[in-house]
């Protein structure tokens, strides 16, 4: 049993049928990572998981518990972060409130009308905040406005904001898409690193073969809503299917 | 000191000194000089500037933090009003208990319409506070009648029965709300040289409010709950998946500002003890939105500014006439000085409007950080050596 079982989903637009009868299983503290060409429904997937959309068909179940019906901010109280493919950051604030906010999240729930209390007890929060930006490499950023970095910044923020949750799972979506190479590879050093150091499982949606093939312990091939197969790695390098489903895209 | 940091507590002690010395700032011209009226010293205006003080302030949590543009606010400020004045007549002149539900009443007003129109963002949440707010300024005039006293408002009166303090009515003179028999019309004049500087126990009272409103305002600014306020303004969606919860923070800031509108009524009613629905219009809502955004929206001292800006223009740039006009530019040649003031005439007197409409599209064109933004600037380029250091300032920042 996983700690994310997704069963039987189906989910239709219109007349496109964009996820139908997935079946799911990521492990604890591994590396999942979900592949497919455009359109086969890796996001629509993900976001049934995040509770932005609610699949027609199907369960799933996170830790035992059923994340169908709940509010986004619910299925991240149990432990469930996300990265978004195109990073959404609160861009009026500084790097430092945008850490702190998700770990006010994480400490004092949902809502807390904290508005006088804490004023001045917001250190231990800010600590927090300045050890995950070291962790990321953005301290000397901490005061500068979000809108104002660059992409390759905004996702490494995004994943700070994340991270400081201390998730279970966390909820990757392309999180190198738009990347330098060199920032591709400093990502890929530190999800390796931030999965050395704590235990936390990854579901990680991504084009760039270099980064899953250098991450993910498993792999599922997402096509036409319907995944493909799942395998190790290395299995699915030479899989004739995957090499049809990506079409010429499969030089690895 | 009082839990803020080096620049807040500047700030809230600026406010207390303008707050305590508006009797001398506002009348800085002899009474006989040909300058006396643009004095704004006197009792009434005074007590205005820090009542709509406070309104503004408490829109602005609401509007400059979390950006919902609500344009019904000023029903809150009327339902207090209503419920000061009723406090007044049926418990005690006294006016702290009218203060208090004034306050408590706009609070739950500000709950019932928060919980309805906060289930959508944006104009439509707009339309909805309008709505509401037209709605109660409806029924205040017509149906309410034996609530609101309909169209000629609700005032005290000589049979009312106060059952806390029924005997001060026995003077044959309708009692005037006071605090603990310190009336709030009392005034003390104090004349040195060709001054006259006016102290009034109504506007020390309110000043004495909004100082607690402005202190109030500068935790919430700086506390976590400010925050999320801020964050819900940036991006409501990712707040969401953040695991924060936004609707019981939009609803407890709406809350809030609404309690403030209330106090502003309440405070009102106590100056002057009568109620009408014309507090309620829908004018006096676009009103403190003005406020808001000519001050500087999301900033702590900008509301204040702008309704001290607007309510100075009404008073007295409204009472510029043609005679005073004639009087200014007697020197000239008789055809110049008619010329000039044909030329003035429509931007003062009744033309004040036209002026504040010019004021207040040169402020939003041209410094969209409103007379905040502006005060910014200007000391800026005075002190342009100092630039190594200027750390961007979350709080400082102006509303889109």
């Amino acid at each position: 049993m996983g700690i994310l079982e997704i069963k039987n989903v189906g989910k239709r637009f219109g007349g496109l049928q964009a996820l139908s009868d997935v079946n799911l299983s990521v492990e604890e503290n591994t590396v999942h990572a979900i592949i497919g060409p455009n359109g086969a429904g890796k996001s629509t997937l993900l976001n049934c998981l995040v509770g932005k959309l609610i699949p027609d068909t199907g369960s799933v179940t996170f830790q035992g518990q059923s994340l169908l019906g709940r509010k986004p901010h619910e299925i991240n109280q149990m432990g469930v972060s996300r990265v978004f493919q195109t990073p959404e950051i609160f861009g009026d604030l500084t790097v430092l409130e945008n850490v702190m906010i998700p770990c006010f999240a994480h400490r004092d729930g949902a809502f807390q009308m904290n508005a006088i209390r804490s004023v001045r007890h917001q250190n231990d929060i800010r600590e927090s905040a300045d050890q995950i930006l070291t962790d990321v490499n953005m301290l000397e950023k901490r005061n500068m406005h979000a809108a104002s970095l660059s992409r390759g910044d905004k996702r490494r923020l995004e994943m700070a904001m994340c991270l400081v949750q201390d998730p279970k799972l966390l909820l990757l979506d392309e999180p190198t898409a738009g990347m330098a190479r060199a920032d591709t590879n400093n990502t890929i050093d530190l999800l390796k690193e931030i999965k050395e150091k704590r235990d936390i499982t990854m579901a990680i949606i991504e084009h760039d073969m270099h980064v899953v093939f250098s991450m993910a312990e498993r792999i599922t091939v997402l096509a036409q809503g319907t995944p493909l197969v799942e395998d190790t790695p290395e299995n699915i390098k030479g899989h004739p299917k995957v090499r049809e489903a990506y079409l010429g895209e499969a030089q690895v | 000191m009082f839990g803020l940091n080096a620049k807040d507590t500047r700030l809230l002690l600026i406010v207390i000194g303008l707050v305590v010395f508006a009797p001398f700032l506002m009348n800085p011209f002899p009474t006989d000089s040909g300058l006396a009226q643009f004095n704004a010293g006197y009792p009434d205006l005074m007590q205005r500037f820090v009542i709509f003080g406070i309104f503004a302030i408490g829109f602005n949590i609401l509007f400059g933090l979390t950006g919902y543009l609500s344009f019904g606010h000023a029903a809150f400020l009327g339902a207090g009003s209503y419920a000061a004045v009723w406090m007044l007549k049926l418990l005690t002149i006294n006016v702290i208990p009218a203060i208090l539900i004034s306050t408590l009443v706009a609070g739950a007003f500000a709950l019932l319409i928060g919980f309805i129109s906060l289930r959508r963002s944006g104009i439509y949440f707009s339309i909805l506070t309008l709505a509401f707010a037209q709605m109660a300024f409806a029924l205040a005039a017509s149906v309410l009648t034996p609530i609101t006293g309909g169209e000629t408002g609700l005032q005290t009166a000589l049979n009312d029965p106060r059952i806390l303090d029924g005997a001060a009515s026995g003077t044959g003179n309708i009692p005037a709300p006071a605090l603990f028999g310190l009336e709030m019309r009392d005034s003390w004049d104090w004349v040195v040289g060709g001054w006259s500087f006016t102290f009034n126990a109504g506007y020390y009272l309110a000043g004495l409010f909004m100082i607690g409103a402005f202190y109030l305002s500068i935790l919430i600014f700086r506390s976590p709950f400010g925050l999320m306020l801020k964050a819900i303004k940036t991006n409501q969606t990712r707040l969401n998946y953040t695991g924060l919860n936004s609707r019981p923070y939009t609803l407890a800031a709406f809350v809030i500002s609404g309690m403030y509108a209330g106090l502003a009524g309440g405070l009102m009613a106590s100056m002057d003890p009568l109620a009408g629905a014309e507090r309620m219009q829908w004018t006096a809502s676009g009103e403190v939105v003005l406020m808001a955004i000519l001050g500087g929206a999301g900033t702590l001292i900008g509301p204040v500014l702008g309704a001290g800006f607007i309510k100075y223009f009404e008073n007295i740039f409204s009472k510029i006439n043609d005679n005073v006009l004639h009087q200014w530019f007697a020197f000239m040649p008789d055809g110049i000085e008619n010329f000039l003031v044909t030329i003035l005439h429509p931007f003062v007197g009744k033309g004040w409007h036209l002026t504040l409409g010019l004021v207040f599209m040169l402020v939003v064109i041209f410094l969209p950080g409103g007379l905040v933004e502006g005060g910014q600037r200007i000391g800026r380029l005075f002190s342009r050596k100092k630039k190594t250091d200027d750390s961007p300032n979350a709080d400082t920042k102006p509303a889109e």
